[in-house]
């Protein structure tokens, strides 16, 4: 390794509770981003039927609905992050 | 950087670009002035175009820098929303800016993999690689890898990927400037391609990542102003609602209408598009006929009908007053026969398919995997959920996309930038299928039904221009368009948009402007990424490491040219089909990247060994299927499991991520040190923290 190493790097309990948070945010986003694509999308013709907003529903999901939730996912990901980044004190400094 | 300095900076750049936004429309204004004022529409062009590209120049020019981090990572101090909109515009190429609503036009519902696909995947970038990667802080992608899982092989393998996705990507958005250059000035296709390279070279060559960056920006701005008019103007035209995005439930409504009257047999209209089809149906059959005549007949039947035409001619030329317009039809059907076996069975077996499609019935365009039966509709859903998947993982995969999340201040503002990406991405993506949806309403209720005598002028201006983008002929010869007579190539949607709005040329000009940014913008960042993985990865790193930084910038942008003149030969041979090019890109960036790189950071265990058997593994599972699939390469093996070859990826990625695990778990766990990479990396800022910033 060519880096400056850490010696005085030392995880704490309350360290690990943050990545352990941070796991738990993401596969939670990850199981909405599934959802949102791959399980509607395979019954896509089973939805069909249905109507939002003046579309068939399976074409709206597509088209718009599967889109703003992937911007509401990574929206609430940066804001709880940065939230979780200044409980556990690993917020960047103003540098 | 100081925290007030940057915020300066900042302020800063919102007003130069606001200025400059403002600069633009206030230009756009001027020339349809100037148009009003009888300047021909080819001038128009030669400013839009000329005038975009000495803008891109001047901002090359004025970001020339010889500093390393500037060259490579534009000094670590793009603000999240500028890293947004230069993301924005590396991401979208020509292919989504000119071809995606010709894709959703032609395929409806199914054609929204690529609208799931290209933005669903930055929540991948979000929530498993962008932090992260800022965090590590380097250069480039095979950085990380090289340092995460040690020694040069794996390196290497990135740099080999990186370098084969890249370059795949590169010749298409190339391919792309010189369709738009060449029909929008005139020049030869050859010439397009070297007119738009030297102004990417310009831009890239002295300023890299940093010129890159800011120009990047720039042509966001004209590409999102480009493609936004002339849809808005359509709204207005037919829903009276100056939002698009909301307003096409209503038309999605009327079009599906339409559709039924059209597929019904008792309506008058539906009537005559029966007996079109029928005809379709005849020419098919003949077409079927002949196909199987050749099969058993070879080369002697191919002669005998030849002769049959030759004499047809020679017959027509005997009898006295012949309209000579018979005869040279008779003439080129003669001289058109194809002349071997092979020609003669692909040039049928397409005539085939093409009435095969025009004598079925319209699709509905909302309706999901529409086919005959139940096995057609599950093997359309099984690949429309592959190729969402493979554009998903390799948008979270393509190097010179997450390239770009190096550039941003922190780890804070990277997360803020794929938001931001993402905002300006969708902007785009969400609007292409309301586009779709407006045109399709358009052709269905006033160019079918329309008389041959008096078309809309925008159909026989283009159908002069390019017989693949825009045919109408009267099949049943009762001088009304039925829509089975009509044939649009997908990428006139965009293009002949504006004239479909009956918006004046400086629109059509703006949009050809816009088509231009979304390739010139793409290819700016792939090219810079390949020339960055030989400089750096494969110069610096690992052939000299002490070479000196002027060396080293030498060297980069030495290897800048030499790639754009490769890249430019291997684009003027023309090689297949765009829309595959892009596609196989994505494949072969999710296998060789994403598991590697995810893994990198969630799973410590994950060892070089690993990483070497899942990124080759993965990368070598997808090459050989895409080479033994895709008619390109003429192999024609079977698929697996009905799979296209441009979703080879979902075989590769497995292949991947089975490789990384089980090699890991055979060999012994990575060194304490990687174990303290991969904690550096997964916490924004740690206290006694190694470091990993190259400044």
């Amino acid at each position: 390794m060519h880096f400056l190493t850490g010696e005085n790097m030392r995880l704490t309990e309350k360290h690990k509770q943050y990545w352990q948070k941070n796991l738990r945010l993401t596969g939670v986003l990850l199981v909405i981003w599934f959802f949102a694509t791959f399980v509607t999308g395979w019954f896509a013709r089973d939805l069909q039927s249905l109507t939002i907003l003046g579309f068939p529903f399976s074409f709206y999901m597509g088209a718009q609905g599967a889109l703003l939730i992937y911007l509401f996912l990574v929206g609430y990901y940066t804001y709880r992050m940065d939230k979780l980044d200044r409980e556990y004190g690993v917020q960047e400094g103003d540098q | 950087m100081a925290g007030p300095a940057q915020s300066r900076f900042f302020s800063q750049l919102k007003r130069y670009y606001s200025l400059y936004t403002g600069g633009f429309i206030g230009f756009v204004v001027m020339l349809s002035i100037l148009e009003q004022m009888g300047v021909p529409n080819k001038m128009l062009g030669y400013i839009f175009l000329g005038a975009t590209v000495l803008l891109y120049a001047g901002i090359g020019i004025l970001s020339r820098t010889s500093d390393v981090s500037e060259y490579y990572v534009a000094g670590r101090r793009v603000p999240a929303l500028f890293n947004g909109m230069a993301t924005g515009a590396d991401w979208m190429s020509a292919a989504s800016f000119i071809g995606l609503a010709g894709t959703l036009y032609l395929s409806g519902y199914d054609g929204l993999a690529f609208v799931m696909g290209w933005t669903g995947g930055y929540c991948l970038v979000a929530l498993l690689l962008a932090p992260y990667l800022r965090k590590f802080g380097q250069f480039t992608i095979p950085d990380f890898l090289g340092a995460r899982y040690g020694g040069n092989i794996p390196r290497s393998i990135g740099v080999f990927a990186a370098i084969l996705c890249s370059f795949t990507y590169v010749i298409a958005q190339i391919y792309g400037l010189g369709l738009i250059v060449s029909r929008f000035t005139g020049l030869d296709f050859g010439v397009g391609v070297f007119v738009g390279l030297g102004s990417i070279l310009v831009c890239s060559f002295l300023g890299g990542m940093r010129a890159v960056t800011w120009t990047q920006v720039a042509q966001y701005v004209i590409l999102i102003v480009a493609y936004m008019i002339p849809v808005i103007w359509l709204s207005v035209k037919h829903t009276g609602n100056p939002v698009p995005q909301i307003a096409y439930g209503y038309v999605l409504e009327q079009v599906t209408a339409r559709e039924k009257v059209l597929n019904d047999p008792l309506t008058p209209e539906g009537a005559r598009e029966a007996e079109v089809r029928a005809i379709f149906k005849q020419k098919q059959e003949e077409a079927e006929a002949k196909l199987k005549a050749l099969k058993t007949g070879g080369d002697a039947y191919l002669a005998e009908e030849k002769s049959k035409l030759v004499k047809a001619a020679t017959d027509l030329k005997a009898i006295r007053n012949t309209d000579p317009k018979a005869i040279e039809a008779a003439d080129k059907a003669a001289a058109d026969f194809p002349a071997d076996v092979v020609t003669a069975h692909s040039a049928w077996r397409m005539a085939v398919e093409s009435d095969r499609v025009k004598a079925g019935p319209i699709t509905a365009h909302a309706e999901p995997f529409a086919g005959k039966d139940d096995a057609t509709r599950d093997k359309k859903r099984k690949n429309f959920l592959a190729l969402v998947l493979c554009l998903m993982v390799g948008t979270a995969a393509l190097p010179h996309i997450l390239m770009r999340f190096y550039t941003t201040p922190s780890v804070k503002e990277a997360r803020l930038s794929v938001f931001w990406s993402l905002i300006f991405i969708s902007l785009l993506y969400i609007t292409a299928p309301a586009l779709a949806v407006l045109a399709k309403y358009d052709v269905y209720t006033l160019l079918v039904g329309s008389s041959f005598s008096e078309l809309p002028s925008w159909v026989s201006a283009w159908a002069s221009v390019d017989k693949t983008l825009m045919s109408v002929t009267d099949i049943n010869k009762d001088g009304i368009v039925q829509l089975a007579e009509i044939t649009i190539g997908g990428d006139l949607i965009v293009l002949a948009m504006p004239e479909i709005a009956g918006l004046p040329y400086v629109v059509t000009a703006l949009v050809a402007a816009g088509g231009l940014a979304a390739a010139l913008s793409t290819a700016d960042g792939l090219m810079l990424t390949i020339a960055n993985a030989l400089s750096h990865d494969v110069y610096y790193k690992m052939i000299d490491p002490h070479a000196p930084t002027t060396r080293r910038l030498a060297i980069s942008k030495g290897l800048l040219v030499v790639v754009a003149v490769f890249a430019a030969y291997v684009t003027s041979l023309k090689p297949g089909d765009i829309l595959f090019l892009v596609g196989a890109a994505f494949s072969l960036a999710a296998s060789a990247f994403f598991p590697a790189l995810a893994l990198g950071v969630f799973w410590k265990r994950a060892n070089k060994f690993g990483a070497i058997l899942g990124m080759s593994g993965g990368l070598g599972i997808c090459m050989y299927y895409m080479y033994m699939t895709f008619p390109f390469f003429g192999v024609n093996a079977p698929l697996w499991w009905d799979i296209n070859p441009i979703s080879g990826g979902i075989f590769g990625m497995s292949v991947g991520f089975a490789g990384v695990i089980i090699g890991s778990l055979l060999t012994a766990a990575p060194e304490k040190a990687v174990q303290e990479l991969v904690d550096h990396v997964r916490y924004p800022n740690l206290e006694g923290d190694i470091k990993t910033e190259a400044a």
